[in-house]
C-alpha cells in the first residue's frame, strides 16, 4: 500500500463488502466548520472496535505499526490498514498524529476565552480565530442568558498569562465592534483528569 | 528538545500515513532514521513533551457523548460539590476556573441520550444548576503549534 498522508484517497484494491461500510451510512464533510450533531451513528463492527482498543492509548512504536496491530486483534495488517483509512475517511478516526503537550513546550499560560459576538457572525469570526497559530480550539456553543452571553470560546495558548492577554487583545482588535463583550478564565485547579473512555 | 525533535513535533501534528513502514516515510521527510525516529518518539512520550501518538477518534462519531458542562459554586460548598462531580466516572476532566462559573467539567458517555441523565443526576446530587454547553460548531485546523 502506498504511504498516503492526510485527505486519505480510497483503498486499492477497491475494498471488500464490509470494509467501506462506514461510508453511506452517513457522509462525513471536511468542512471544519461541519456541525457535529448532523450525522447518524456510523456501525462500527467487531474488528473496528477491536481496533480501536488495541490503539486507544496509541499506535505502537515498532516500524510496522499496523501489522503490530494486525496480530493483537486477530486479522492482516492490509486489513487493519484498510480500517484505517476507511475510519479516516469517515472523520471516525480525526486523523493519526501527535498531541504536543503545551506545557511542558512551555506554554505554560493556557486560558479559556470566551466571546460574546453576534449569531450571524459567529462562524466568520470562528474560522479566522480557529486558524491562529496560539489558538488550539474554537467552538460556538450555547449562551444561557441572562447569566451566560458567551457564544464562542477559543483556547489561547501563551508562555504565561501576560501573554496569553496579550493574544486575547490581538483577537479582540480582530473581532472590532463584534466583540461585545468577552472575558478569560484561567484554570486554578485540576479537579480530575482522566483519559476519555470509549 | 533539538531541531529533529521539533521537526517531528509539526510534522506529526498534521498526520501519519498508513503504510507498511509509515515511521521510515516520516523519517525520511525529515532526514533522519527510522530507528531514530522511533526512539525520539519513545523519549517525548517519557517525557510528556508529547501528551498522545496515535489515533484521534471522533467521539461523537463512535456514537458517544461529549459535552463541556459548568456550575456556579460559592466557596464554601466547593469541595463537597467537587467530590460529589468527581464521583460520576462519566466526568473525564474537571477544572476550577477563576470565574463566577468555577467549576468546569467535560462529560463523556457512551451514548448521547445519557449526557442529559448525568446532568441530571449531578444536580440532584448537588443541588446546584448545570450549564450543558455542548459545541454547536467546530472551528478546526490541522496543524498547531510549531515549536
Amino acid at each position: 500500500m502506498a504511504c498516503i498522508r492526510e485527505s486519505p484517497t480510497p483503498v486499492t484494491p477497491p475494498p471488500s463488502p464490509g470494509v467501506c461500510k462506514h461510508k453511506g451510512v452517513y457522509s462525513f464533510s471536511t468542512d471544519p466548520t461541519d456541525t457535529v450533531n448532523t450525522h447518524s451513528t456510523p456501525t462500527l463492527d467487531e474488528l473496528d472496535r477491536k481496533i480501536i482498543v488495541a490503539t486507544q492509548q496509541g499506535l505502537p512504536l515498532v516500524p510496522q505499526p499496523y501489522h503490530q496491530v494486525a496480530l493483537e486483534v486477530d486479522a492482516t495488517a492490509q486489513e487493519v490498514m484498510e480500517r484505517f483509512q476507511a475510519m479516516l475517511e469517515c472523520g471516525i478516526i480525526r486523523r493519526i498524529g501527535a498531541v504536543p503537550n503545551h506545557y511542558t513546550l512551555g506554554f505554560r499560560g493556557n486560558g479559556m476565552s470566551v466571546w460574546d459576538v453576534p449569531d450571524e457572525k459567529v462562524l466568520h469570526h470562528g474560522k479566522a480565530i480557529g486558524a491562529l497559530d496560539f489558538v488550539s480550539h474554537a467552538y460556538q456553543r450555547p449562551r444561557y442568558l441572562p447569566e451566560w452571553r458567551y457564544n464562542l470560546f477559543a483556547m489561547v495558548h501563551g508562555k504565561d498569562r501576560i501573554e496569553v492577554m496579550e493574544k486575547v487583545k490581538t483577537i479582540a482588535d480582530m473581532l472590532g465592534t463584534d466583540d461585545r463583550a468577552h472575558q478569560v478564565l484561567f484554570s486554578t485547579r485540576i479537579l480530575k483528569k482522566t483519559g476519555l473512555r470509549i | 528538545m533539538d531541531e529533529t525533535d521539533r521537526a517531528i513535533i509539526n510534522e506529526l501534528q498534521i498526520g501519519f500515513p498508513v503504510c507498511d513502514r509509515p515511521y521510515r516515510t516520516i523519517a525520511e521527510q525529515i532526514g533522519t532514521t527510522e530507528e531514530d525516529l522511533i526512539s525520539r518518539l519513545e523519549i517525548m512520550l517519557e517525557q510528556r513533551q508529547l501528551t498522545r501518538f496515535g489515533p484521534m477518534f471522533h467521539a461523537e462519531r463512535l456514537g458517544g457523548g461529549l459535552s463541556l458542562c459548568a456550575m456556579r459554586i460559592p466557596d464554601s460548598e466547593y469541595e463537597w460539590v467537587t467530590n460529589q462531580v468527581n464521583s460520576f466516572q462519566e466526568v473525564a476532566h474537571n477544572y476550577a476556573r477563576d470565574h463566577e462559573f468555577n467549576m468546569w467539567f467535560v462529560l463523556a458517555t457512551e451514548t448521547r441520550e445519557r449526557i442529559d441523565e448525568v446532568l441530571k443526576l449531578i444536580e440532584a446530587a448537588t443541588g446546584y444548576r448545570v450549564y450543558n454547553m455542548p459545541k454547536q460548531q467546530e472551528f478546526f485546523v490541522g496543524l498547531k503549534f510549531e515549536v
